[in-house]
C-alpha cells in the first residue's frame, strides 16, 4: 500500500512539474506578445473577413504578401482565406459563408452577380496558364504556339497509347479552363472511356506531382508551376498563347456577414496600392511577374 | 436542416441510380482495404501468436514497438511510402506511386501493428495452464497452437475488425500514395474529401453513408460472433 502511495505521489509531483512548466511557458509567450503589441500601437477591435479563393492562388504564395499588406493598410479587418475550387468558392458566396471572393472563371462570376449573389464584379489581375509535360514530349507539343492544335496533338498521342493527360477534375477554375480548351480542340475526354485521361479531383500541387510521376501532360498556372518546378520532372512546352490567359475577378457577396469588410478588401485590391503589391509579387524570387495587375483598364 | 435533406435526397438517388459511379468507388475501397487486411493478417497473425504465447528475450520490447505502432499516424506512413515510391525515391524505378499497389502497401503498414498487437493480447490472455495441460495430455505443439488460437478467436476477430476498420476509414495516406484518380485509385474517403471541397454534398454524403454502413456491418459481425461464442461457452 505504501509503495502505491509513494508511486502515486511521485507521479503527481511529475504531473505538477509539467503543468507548472506549461503555465510558465504559456505566460512567457503571451507576455512576449503583449510586449510587442504595446510596442507598436494600441490595436482597435478587428473584425474577421472571410475571403474564399482558389487553391492555385493560395499555392502560389500571393496571399502571404497580399493579406499582410491589406491588414496593414486597413488594421480594422482581419482576413481569413478559405482556399477551395472556384465552384466551391462561388457556392460559399451563395450560402453567405464568405464575405468576398477572388476567383477566376469570368462567365460563372458574371452569372453569380446577375443572380443577385454579389454586389459587383471587378477585374483584378491576370496570370497565364502553361501546358507542361514530360521532357520526352511524346505528343510533340514543344515549341508550338497554338493551344488548340497542342491539345489535339495530346489527345491523339493519348489515344495511340503514347501520352497521358492529368486533369484536376475538381470543377476548379483551372479545370474549367482545361475543359474549354478541349472543347475548342473538338475533344471530349472522359475518364471512363479514355485510359489516357486521368482525373485527380485534387489541387494544383497534387495534380502536378501526379503528372510528373506518370509522365503526363497537364494545364497549370504559371505561379504554381514556378514555385514547384524544382520538385517536378516536367517542362514548359507551351506558353504565352492568347488562349492561355486567366482573368481574376473580385466579388463582394451581397448581404454577407461582414459586407463592409468584404467591400474594403475589394476596394483595396483594385486600388493603386493593392495593384502595386500584386505586380511586385514573385519578381524577386522568380525574376518574372506571376500576376499582372489590370484593374481599371 | 434543408442542407441535410437536400444532400440526403440527392445522395440516395445517386446510390440507387449509380449515376456518378459511386459504387465503383465503394468496390475499389473494399478491394484495397480488404487486400491490405488479408496480407496484414497473413504476416501479423504468426507474429501476434509468437509475441502473445512465446517467452523470449526482446519480447517486451517487440510488444512495445507494436503497441506504439497501433498509434502510427497514417499521414506519416503515407509520406514515407510516397517518398519511397516516388520517382526520385529508392523504389522509383517500379513506377508504383499513385497506384492501387501503393495504397495496399500503405494500408498494410497501418494495419499490421494493430493486428499484431491485438492478436498478441488475445493470445496472451489464454491461460497458460491450458497449454501446459494440453501438452501434458500428449498434444503436439501444433495442436496446442491451434487450441490456443481457438480459445483466443474472439480477440482475433477484434484484430481483423480493428485493422480493417482503421484502414477503410483512413484518408491521409491513400490520398498521398493513391492520388484519388477517377476510376482507378479513388476510394470512398478521398472521394468524400473531394466532393466536399467541390460543394457536392449529396455525392459526399452518399459515400459517407456507405462507409458508415460498412464499418457498422463489421462491428455487428464482431459483436454477434462474440455473443454467440459466449453462449456456446456457457452451454459447455
Amino acid at each position: 500500500m505504501r509503495h502505491v502511495l509513494r508511486a502515486l505521489r511521485a507521479r503527481n509531483l511529475i504531473a505538477l512539474a509539467v503543468a507548472i512548466a506549461l503555465v510558465v511557458s504559456l505566460a512567457a509567450c503571451t507576455g512576449g506578445q503583449q510586449a510587442t503589441d504595446t510596442g507598436t500601437q494600441p490595436k482597435a477591435e478587428t473584425s474577421e473577413v472571410i475571403l474564399a479563393s482558389t487553391t492555385s492562388t493560395q499555392d502560389s504564395g500571393l496571399f502571404d504578401v497580399l493579406i499582410p499588406a491589406f491588414e496593414k493598410a486597413d488594421p480594422e479587418y482581419q482576413i481569413k482565406v478559405i482556399a477551395v475550387g472556384t465552384g466551391e468558392a462561388l457556392k460559399l458566396g451563395e450560402s453567405k459563408d464568405a464575405d468576398v471572393l477572388l476567383v477566376h472563371a469570368k462567365a460563372d462570376e458574371e452569372k453569380f452577380v446577375a443572380a443577385g449573389n454579389g454586389t459587383e464584379r471587378k477585374d483584378v489581375m491576370y496570370n497565364d496558364f502553361l501546358i507542361v509535360g514530360p521532357k520526352s514530349d511524346p505528343a510533340g507539343v514543344n515549341g508550338s504556339t497554338d493551344t488548340t492544335a497542342a491539345m489535339k496533338a495530346i489527345a491523339d498521342a493519348g489515344k495511340a497509347g503514347k501520352a497521358t493527360f492529368v486533369s484536376r477534375g475538381d470543377d476548379s477554375g483551372t479545370n474549367k479552363k482545361e475543359l474549354k480548351l478541349w472543347t475548342a480542340a473538338g475533344v471530349e475526354p472522359t475518364t471512363t472511356v479514355d485510359k489516357w485521361y486521368e482525373s485527380t479531383g485534387q489541387g494544383m500541387g497534387e495534380t502536378l506531382k501526379i503528372a510528373s510521376e506518370k509522365d503526363g501532360y497537364t494545364l497549370v498556372d504559371r505561379a504554381t508551376y514556378l514555385s514547384m518546378q524544382d520538385t517536378l520532372d516536367l517542362g514548359i512546352l507551351l506558353e504565352k498563347d492568347k488562349g492561355l490567359l486567366n482573368q481574376y475577378g473580385v466579388i463582394v457577396v451581397t448581404d454577407a456577414k461582414n459586407q463592409p469588410g468584404g467591400q474594403a478588401f475589394a476596394d483595396w485590391i483594385v486600388s493603386p496600392e493593392g495593384q502595386k503589391v500584386i505586380g511586385e509579387f514573385g519578381v524577386e524570387e522568380f525574376k518574372q511577374q506571376l500576376f499582372v495587375p489590370n484593374a481599371n483598364q | 436542416m434543408q442542407i441535410y435533406a437536400d444532400a440526403l435526397r440527392e445522395g440516395w438517388s445517386l446510390l440507387v441510380s449509380d449515376a456518378a459511379g459511386v459504387w465503383q468507388v465503394v468496390v475499389t475501397s473494399l478491394a484495397v482495404s480488404g487486400t491490405a487486411t488479408l496480407i496484414a493478417l497473413a504476416i501479423g497473425l504468426p507474429f501476434g501468436v509468437m509475441l502473445g504465447a512465446g517467452r523470449f528475450i526482446g519480447r517486451r520490447a517487440a510488444l512495445l514497438i507494436f503497441n506504439t505502432g497501433m498509434g502510427l499516424p497514417p499521414v506519416a506512413v503515407g509520406l514515407v511510402v510516397a517518398m519511397t515510391l516516388s520517382r526520385r525515391g529508392p523504389l522509383g524505378d517500379l513506377s508504383l506511386l499513385y497506384s492501387k499497389t501503393a495504397m495496399v502497401l500503405a494500408q498494410l503498414i497501418i494495419a499490421l501493428p494493430i493486428i499484431v498487437a491485438v492478436s498478441a493480447a488475445a493470445v496472451g490472455s489464454v491461460p497458460r495452464e491450458l497449454q501446459l495441460q494440453a501438452r501434458s495430455l500428449g498434444a503436439s505443439r501444433l495442436r496446442v497452437g491451434v487450441l490456443t488460437l481457438a480459445e483466443a478467436r474472439l480477440g482475433l476477430f477484434a484484430a481483423v475488425a480493428g485493422g480493417f476498420g482503421a484502414i477503410i476509414s483512413e484518408v491521409g495516406a491513400v490520398q498521398m500514395v493513391g492520388g484519388n484518380l477517377a476510376g482507378d485509385t479513388r476510394v470512398m474517403t478521398t472521394a468524400i474529401v473531394q466532393y466536399t471541397r467541390m460543394g457536392r454534398y449529396g455525392q459526399a454524403l452518399a459515400l459517407a453513408i456507405v462507409l458508415v454502413g460498412i464499418v457498422l456491418f463489421v462491428n455487428i459481425w464482431l459483436t454477434s460472433a462474440q455473443t454467440s461464442a459466449q453462449r456456446w461457452e456457457r452451454r459447455q
